[in-house]
């Protein structure tokens, strides 16, 4: 039987330092949960940086792509008007005109884009059950979740390593 | 741990713990609704029926009702639609700006701001929209494929940017400020007991549970939007500028419409903040986080804005005279001697002198001061797209046509009206939403809370 460790602290900075402490004795911690970003934690505990902000920049040239292709469509190619003599029988000669929708568009694309990207990512969207493990971690708590599954640590060693930090609470449950 | 110089003064005040932002905050949700709030938003619900009671009047009948004549075919729905979309602006500018520039202030009020931009946003649709007489149609802004054959919507005219930039902007930052809000949300979804509040909050809170992931992507994803919203904040008005400077309107014909838009904007946009906020905190018992240091800031903001407008409007007059053309020239000595100088006198002394007033650090500190000169600031900037938008087309090159505009009962009533829904939807806001970033002001709470720094010191 696996079991998961939901070790609690009352700081920030306590967490931070007991997460430290553990991964120096090569304990894996599976994720922390927190009412607010901790900075700092990502590189302790083996978080990522994120690609986000690289999608935002695709869904933008996107964007931009999309409103001059369909500014040429709908003004050079379809139906060209001759608005006031002004020279818009081409894109380029044209292009000013379009400077501001190309860019809103743009904005548009890249913003939408990077939050869908974003709550799809993290599997935050309506209807979604709550998985924080303790209610009180979206107010004054945080917690740190660690299983033997990734630790090849006996359960005594890990529960003792644990319990050298200056935590809080530690709840200790089987899980499949 | 982030430091900060002891001689600033704390953005948290008293003795707070995490667990006291989150009380502080989520309690008057959580709690029985205040009288006076009930108070507030039965007046102004009444006031928004009576205002969609004249919107509905003036769709049925037509845009006759209002006092639009053959040589006034611009007045209040245009400078109301300009006067709320420059609210607007100056919620995505302390979300979007004050954030790119680290201005941990922007934490206490950023939440409330972004929610009267959303609000001033939808306000200062309804005008375009039913200016359109046939508001049924309204579709027909968009370039979408139609029976009418090759018949597509004009990509040079600047009314069709404006459809791109305030679509965009109420868009991004309506994701903006939900983005934000998912993980307060989650905060009021795990403390709320009652059933049914319960599963209402854990609905809007998409069910966010903090993971160390979830907030280095919620970080990136606040940061870049930022990026992308401070552009926008300022094409947003530039495009608003520019259905007029396009124009070749005496009086329109402007090249620096686009930074006097901007900053005339963000000018009226913080007057309002000041008028909500000086509100809101006072009946939300929120002294300890938007307090005197937030108000003069932003009084410092207004001073910067509300100089720039100042010089705009004798840059105009200078201009005006400069150019040598007759016709410019007559369109502003008619702006401050003419029928409608009375109006540009009210800009002025609103708009003009009345921020100088901030220089006083008595007066800048002081909420009453800025209570009374922010109402002052908002009245000013209404006249200014007033005097911009009626004087200069009153009397057009052919004075034959030349003509006056009255407001009637319904141009007042819909104006009037659009203020009753702004303040019915901002006190439902204040009282179900969680009016502070509650979560980012824990960030914030070690470096800049009162108690922290003191303890700071004695190290």
């Amino acid at each position: 039987m696996n079991k998961v460790f939901h070790v609690m602290y009352d700081d920030d900075d306590t967490l931070k330092n007991a997460a430290s402490q553990l991964v120096a004795q090569g304990i894996r911690i599976k994720e922390v949960f927190s009412p607010f970003p901790i900075h700092g934690i990502d590189p302790i505990i083996g978080v990522k940086r994120t690609r986000l902000g690289i999608t935002a920049f695709l869904y933008a040239s996107t964007g931009t792509a999309l409103a001059l292709l369909g500014m040429w469509y709908f003004m050079i190619s379809d139906w060209p008007m001759n608005i006031g003599g002004k020279p818009s029988f081409s894109l380029i000669e044209n292009l000013p005109a379009f400077i501001p929708v190309t860019f809103e568009f743009s904005v548009l694309c890249g913003a939408h884009g990077m939050a869908l990207t974003y709550l799809l990512r993290n599997g935050t969207l309506p209807g979604m059950p709550a998985s924080n493990p303790d209610p009180r971690t979206t107010d004054n708590m945080f917690v740190m979740e660690i299983t033997t599954e990734q630790n090849s640590h006996p359960v005594e060693e890990l529960e003792a390593a644990i319990k050298e930090t200056q935590l809080f609470e530690l709840s200790i449950k089987d899980y499949k | 741990m982030q430091r900060e110089a002891a001689i600033r003064e704390p953005l948290i005040l008293g003795n707070k713990s995490y667990k006291d932002i989150t009380d502080d905050v989520v309690g008057p949700i959580v709690g029985p609704a205040p009288i006076g709030w009930k108070i507030m938003i039965t007046i102004s619900s009444i006031i928004a029926i009576y205002g969609v009671g004249c919107i509905l009047y003036l769709i049925g009948t037509g845009i006759g009702v209002w006092g639009l004549n053959k040589t006034v075919g611009w007045a209040w729905d245009i400078t109301n639609f300009v006067w709320w979309v420059g609210i607007g602006h100056a919620g995505t500018l302390i979300s979007a700006v004050l954030l790119l520039f680290r201005q941990k202030w922007r934490m206490a009020i950023n939440r409330s701001a972004e929610a009267m931009t959303i609000f001033a946003v939808i306000m200062a649709a309804v005008f375009p929209g039913i200016h359109m007489g046939r508001i049924w149609v309204s579709y027909w802004v968009l370039p979408l494929p139609n029976q009418f054959g090759s018949l597509w919507v004009n990509f040079n005219s600047p009314l069709l940017w404006d459809v791109f930039a305030i679509s965009t902007y109420f868009s991004v930052s309506l994701v903006f400020w939900y983005i934000g809000l998912i993980p307060d949300f989650a905060t009021i979804r795990d403390r709320m007991t009652k059933p049914f509040a319960k599963k209402a909050y854990g609905l809007l809170s998409f069910g966010w549970s903090g993971r160390a992931k979830h907030w280095t992507r919620f970080e990136e994803v606040s940061l870049v939007l930022a990026g992308i919203a401070t552009p926008l904040v300022f094409s947003v008005h530039s495009i608003v500028s520019m259905d007029f400077a396009t124009s070749i309107v005496p009086g329109w014909h402007t090249t620096i419409f686009p930074p006097y838009f901007v900053s005339g904007a963000v000018f009226s946009g913080f007057a309002m903040v000041q008028t909500l906020l000086l509100v809101l905190r006072k009946g939300m018992k929120l002294e300890n986080y938007i307090h005197v240091k937030h108000v003069e800031y932003m009084n410092i903001v207004i001073i910067v804005t509300g100089s720039i407008v100042g010089v705009a409007y004798m840059t105009e007059l200078f201009i005006s005279w400069y150019s040598g053309v007759e016709y410019e020239s007559y369109a502003f000595i008619n702006r401050f001697s003419g029928p409608y100088s009375w109006a540009y006198w009210i800009m002025m002394t609103c708009n003009v002198i009345s921020p100088q007033l901030f220089w006083f650090k008595k007066i800048r500190r002081s909420l009453t001061a800025t209570f009374a000169l922010s109402i002052v600031v908002n009245i000013g900037m209404w006249f200014e797209r007033y005097v911009i938008i009626v004087t200069s087309i009153h009397r057009d090159y052919d004075p034959s046509s030349w003509g006056e505009f009255y407001p009637t009962s319904i141009d007042i009533g819909i104006f009037i009206g659009t203020l009753g829904i702004f303040f019915t939807l901002f006190l439902a806001f204040a009282r179900f939403f969680p009016v502070l970033a509650l979560n980012e002001l824990k960030t914030i709470l070690k470096s800049s809370g009162e108690n922290y720094k003191k303890n700071q010191d004695k190290h």
